[in-house]
Formats: structure tokens, C-alpha cells, sequence
């Protein structure tokens, strides 16, 4: 599914080069759920990314899907999202001013499909994501667990190959952070590849993977055993 | 431009940011304002002189008479010069090929003028039959002088269509009879004149009857001409500046005037103050587009602010928009439309605005100058789509900025 072979990434800032990413070689399979971890400025946001199309790579090939990824314009990395991938941020960055239906409905938008269909999906995956009587809301009327749900829903709402969340736990309480990882991983259970950045060992070992980057390169790359998260009932 | 969607997202944009694009609208709703309101007085200043050079013929040459300033030829200053028939065939004779229409004038400022029981006051001037054409007057019964009047000194008499109202209370004053200083007169025609019932408080007769019970001998007050137009304005002033000029130095060599003694031979050449009018005229409308042009841009300018300002606002919407797909183009177009959307309501809304306060101060702004301020609706309709194109301009450089938002940066931008 994605398969990368050493790539470099550097940011130059007047007369001072940072280089971020020293050659990084990774694959992922269909329906591997893995989490990147490492401490800030291991460069593991940058990889994500880049993996995004949010940025590009100095050097390295990057192919998704059996498409190479490289040389993109605006509009290409544009329809490559779209088409490929679904984010799931720590902010959530949903549209502030738009409903929870809408903003699901977002991507579909993008995608040139018709409303009445549009709705129809949106409204499905906001079903899946347990939201279904809020999809008339504002998020300022959502919790931070409900804005995630609804930011999930939406990056489902392309169906797209792979889902990127950047520390979609971030900004929430443990209860709520079990809440959307159990959510998460009942998408990789219908066999959606995953990849989640976080810093935090316990929403690590939710994945099947665990990838640990440091100073820009891959330190360890190790399957683990998935710890489900099931809300545990008393806290 | 013609998507749905696109439209539903703008006008929630615009539902959600009342107060923002009602501040964008409102630079550009008064720009046009301003504009219109200018552009509607201009013309109303134009109209109004247009029509206060058609009360006579815009081609018309005047001649009249007065005491010298300056010793000439022996002869001391403070000598009145006095037109004669003589001087007024021998221009007749000599400028034949210019001249369209003449007439020499015996008038007075005022002369008691009796129907039955109704007497007034007006001014009875002694003319040529062509002074109907000198003077634009159009006739609403009856006749106006004509050649065997003159030849016969005939106690005729042409009244404005003013006299008819106030002396014949509506009856018809054609083949009546009236009594000018005492003496009958029998009315041939009724005129009516565009300068309105200030120049309608008239008599015209015969010249020759005016020097006749008048006493004046063969002596004239006044001489007026047109001049054949040319198609060319520019040349129509040209020979009439010419003209003007040397009927002046013939009359001044004629009764020994001093070349440059301003006071006692006097020749205005309407047509060459009309084009000194309406360059002036030109100028004003210059100056207000100028003023107008600058307005808008005032408007274009603020409508660019705030849409740098909303796309900066909407940095993060943006970079999320982009994100999950959207094309830079449709991010071009999203605040494209809604800068030129926003901008064309609120043209409208200045440009009716303008037109309706213009439509309700019209009535009350009449003077002698300001005449039916009205914009002319293709100029501001025009004006409007100048508008809206700058309005696209005003919005290209915040959408080509937008465009540009990286949206990792966007994301991060917290």
C-alpha cells in the first residue's frame, strides 16, 4: 500500500539547513493499523506529512498505492488527497461555521458528487461514528470527543486507502482519547490502513505496529500486540 | 460561476459573516453612490445651459451699439454710435454668403400694451420676419411678420403666447386688436419660446412700423445674425469668430471707432461663448468622473483589503478545505465570486440609492443652471460592470494568495 525508500527531507531557514528526515525506508500493507512514534523533532510529523502530500520530499521515492508520488502540483496533490487519503488532526480542524453534516460532507463536495447523495453518505458515516442526532450541530456545540468523531467521519466520507491522524488523541482526556481509538480501531478491524502519530505509549500500543523515529531516522520497527481499547468501565 | 453548490457555499459564508461583507459592501455601495450622484448633477448642469443656449439660435451673431471710450481720428470720447439702415444693408450686402438669417431691431424695454379691459407691461421689439428664426420662436397661431409688412409698415403685431395668457384669457388672439402706447395694432400670430414665459412676455412688429410710431427715423438699436453652420463644429466657431470679428471692424471703420475701443461697437458671437460653455461643461464632467473614478477605486481598494483581511481570517478554513481536496482553482473562484458577488449587490444597491435621490431632489434642484439631474441609466449600468470587474481584480490578489496557502502551513497556523 505505501512503500518508501530512503527519503530525505531538509528545511533551510536563511543560512541554517535542518535536516529532518536522514533516509527513511518503510512499507505498509492493506489494513495494517501503525503508530509512528517519537519525541518532538524526530521528524515523525514532517514524514506524516509528507506521506499527507502536505509536503514533499528532497529525495526518496514515495509510492502509494502503486502510484509514484513525486513532482506534484497543487492541483495533482489535490486529487491525490481526495482520492487517497483521509486526515484526522489533534485540533480537528473542522469548519467552524458549518454543521457536523456538513463538514462530513465536505470531501464528497470536492469530489464533484451530487448533494442528495452527498447528504446521504455523510449522514451514513456519521451514523458510524455514533453522531447521528448531531448532525445539525455547529462544532462549537460539539465536545472535543464528538469534534473528533465528526473529523473521523469526514475523513472517512472519501473512502479513501488510507486514514494519516495526527495525534487525533492530542487534545483529549483519556476516557474520550479510548473512546476514539476504540472508533478507530473498529475502522481498521473493515480493514482500512491506519497511521497515527502520537507521543503517547498506551495509544501506541492500541496499533499493530509500532515504528519509533529519532533524529530523522527509523530507530525501531516492531509488531506488537494490540491492546483493545474498551472503555474501561470504571473510570 | 453557474454552480449551485458554489453559490450555496457563498451565501453561507455571508450568512455567517454578516457584519464583515455588510462593512465590504458598504465602501463599494458608496462609491457608486457618489458616483451616480455626481454624473446626475453633471448632466443636470449640462442640460441646464444646453437649454439655456436654446431659448436662441446657438448660431447667433448679436450687434449692438454704445458711447466711445477712446479718442479717435479728431473725434473725442463719449460719442454715441448709432446704427442706421444704411449700416445694416451694407453687411447685408457685403457678408451675403455667410449670413443664414438677419434681422435689424428697433426695440423697447417696455411699452404699455392694451386688449379691452387687460393692459400690461412688455417688451416690444421692431424686427425682421427672420427674428422668428433668430429668436427659436415657434408659432402657435397665426403668422409672423413677413416682407410685404415690412414694405408696407403695417400695425401688426406677433405676441408671445405669456401676452395671450394674461391680456385674452384664453381666447384666441389672432385677428384681434390691441393698443400698443394707444395705437391699434391687429395680432397676426401667437409664438411660443423655448426660454419660456419670461421670453414669451414679448411683442414682435415690423421694423419698420417700431422707427415709424416710434419716431426713430432710419435709426436701429441693434443688428442680428446667424451664420450658415458647417457640419464641423470646430469650423462653424471658426467662421463665426471670423465673422464676428470683421463685422466689428467694418461697423468701427464706419463710424470712425478706435480699433480697440471696446464699449462702442459690441458683437457677441453666441457660438463661440457656447463652445467656451461646453468646454467648461467637459471639463466639469472630467473632473467628476475623475472624482467618481477615484471613488471607486476607494472601493475597489477597500473591497481588496477585506478580502486579504477574510482570507487571512479563513487561512486555516482554507488550508483545511485543501486538505481534504479542494483544487486551488476552486479556491480561486470561492473568493473570486464572493468578492465580485458582494461588490455587484452592493453597486446595485448604490446605483438605486443614487438614482432615487436623484429622482426625489430633481423637483426641488431646478435653477437656472441645474436642469433635470438624471443619470444617464446605460452610464451607470456601465459603471456598475466597471464595478463588478474591478471587484474581480479586488479579489484576484487575496484568491491567488489563498491559492497559495499551504495547507500544512495553514493547518499549523493555530
Amino acid at each position: 500500500m505505501i512503500a518508501i525508500k530512503d527519503l530525505h527531507k531538509s528545511y533551510h531557514m536563511g543560512n541554517n539547513s535542518l535536516h529532518v528526515l536522514k533516509g527513511i525506508n518503510f512499507e505498509a500493507n492493506e489494513g495494517e493499523m501503525i503508530a509512528i512514534m517519537g519525541s518532538s523533532g524526530s521528524g515523525k510529523s514532517t514524514f506524516l506529512n509528507i506521506l499527507g502530500m502536505l509536503d514533499e520530499a528532497d529525495l526518496g521515492s514515495y509510492h502509494l498505492d502503486n502510484v509514484p508520488i513525486k513532482n506534484l502540483n497543487e492541483k495533482v496533490a489535490a486529487r491525490y488527497r481526495n482520492q487517497f487519503l483521509g486526515f484526522i488532526f489533534q485540533s480537528f480542524n473542522l469548519i467552524t461555521y458549518k454543521s457536523a453534516l456538513d463538514n462530513v460532507s465536505m470531501p464528497l463536495y470536492y469530489q464533484g458528487v451530487k448533494r442528495s447523495v452527498r447528504t446521504e453518505k455523510a449522514m451514513h458515516y456519521l451514523e458510524k461514528v455514533g453522531l447521528a442526532d448531531w448532525a445539525t450541530h455547529l462544532p462549537s456545540e460539539l465536545s472535543g470527543g464528538q469534534k473528533q468523531r465528526v473529523a473521523i467521519a469526514r475523513a472517512l466520507a472519501s473512502d479513501p486507502k488510507v486514514l494519516l491522524a495526527d495525534e487525533p488523541t492530542g487534545a483529549l482526556d483519556t476516557k474520550t482519547s479510548y473512546e476514539v481509538m476504540e472508533l478507530i480501531q473498529g475502522i481498521n478491524d473493515e480493514g482500512k490502513t491506519i497511521l497515527v502519530v502520537t507521543h503517547e505509549e498506551d495509544i501506541a500500543h492500541m496499533c499493530k505496529r509500532i515504528v519509533h523515529l529519532k533524529d530523522g531516522k527509523i530507530l525501531d520497527d516492531k509488531t506488537v500486540e494490540q491492546v483493545r481499547a474498551k472503555t474501561p468501565a470504571h473510570v | 460561476m453557474f454552480n449551485l453548490e458554489r453559490w450555496e457555499e457563498i451565501f453561507e459564508t455571508i450568512r455567517k459573516n454578516k457584519l464583515r461583507t455588510f462593512l465590504t459592501g458598504l465602501s463599494v455601495a458608496s462609491g457608486i453612490f457618489i458616483l451616480v450622484i455626481l454624473l446626475g448633477f453633471n448632466s443636470g448642469i449640462s442640460n441646464g445651459v444646453r437649454a439655456a443656449f436654446e431659448e436662441d439660435a446657438t448660431n447667433r451673431i448679436s450687434i449692438w451699439t454704445g458711447v466711445t471710450s477712446k479718442e479717435h481720428k479728431g473725434l473725442n470720447p463719449g460719442r454715441y454710435v448709432q446704427l442706421r439702415n444704411e449700416d445694416y444693408q451694407s453687411l447685408n450686402q457685403k457678408y451675403e454668403e455667410q449670413i443664414e438669417y438677419r434681422t435689424s431691431l428697433y426695440s423697447l424695454w417696455g411699452g404699455q400694451v392694451t386688449y379691452g379691459k387687460e393692459s400690461g407691461n412688455y417688451r416690444i421689439e421692431g424686427s425682421d420676419p427672420d427674428q422668428q428664426f433668430i429668436e427659436n420662436e415657434t408659432m402657435v397661431s397665426g403668422r409672423f411678420i413677413n416682407k410685404s409688412d415690412l414694405d408696407q409698415v403695417a400695425k401688426i403685431a406677433v405676441i408671445g403666447n405669456q401676452i395671450q395668457l394674461d391680456l385674452f384669457k384664453g381666447e384666441d388672439a389672432v385677428g384681434k386688436q390691441i393698443k400698443i402706447f394707444g395705437i391699434n395694432f391687429l395680432v397676426v400670430g401667437v409664438f411660443s419660446d423655448p426660454g419660456g414665459s419670461r421670453e414669451e412676455n414679448r411683442v414682435f412688429i415690423p421694423v419698420t412700423t417700431a422707427q415709424g410710431v416710434f419716431n426713430a427715423g432710419d435709426r436701429l438699436r441693434s443688428i442680428a445674425y446667424t451664420v450658415q453652420m458647417s457640419e464641423d463644429f470646430d469650423q462653424a466657431v471658426a467662421l463665426s469668430t471670423a465673422m464676428a470679428e470683421s463685422l466689428e471692424s467694418d461697423l468701427k471703420a464706419r463710424h470712425s471707432v478706435a480699433p480697440d475701443d471696446r464699449s462702442a461697437v459690441r458683437v457677441f458671437n453666441t457660438l463661440e461663448e457656447a463652445k467656451k460653455i461646453y468646454g467648461l461643461i467637459d471639463t466639469i464632467r472630467a473632473v467628476f468622473w475623475f472624482i467618481g473614478i477615484g471613488t471607486i477605486i476607494a472601493g475597489v481598494v477597500g473591497v481588496s483589503n477585506i478580502m486579504l483581511i477574510v482570507v487571512k481570517e479563513r487561512t486555516k478554513e482554507i488550508g483545511i478545505r485543501k486538505a481534504i481536496g479542494a483544487l486551488p482553482g476552486s479556491i480561486i473562484g470561492m473568493i473570486m465570486q464572493e468578492a465580485i458577488f458582494i461588490t455587484a449587490i452592493a453597486g446595485f444597491i448604490g446605483l438605486f440609492a443614487g438614482v432615487g435621490l436623484l429622482e426625489l431632489v430633481a423637483p426641488y434642484a431646478e435653477t437656472d443652471f441645474i436642469k433635470s439631474p438624471q443619470v444617464d441609466f446605460n452610464t451607470s449600468i456601465t459603471t456598475v460592470f466597471v464595478l463588478i470587474g474591478a471587484g474581480a481584480l479586488a479579489g484576484f490578489i487575496p484568491a491567488r494568495r489563498a491559492a497559495n496557502i499551504k495547507p500544512i502551513e495553514a493547518l499549523r497556523d493555530e
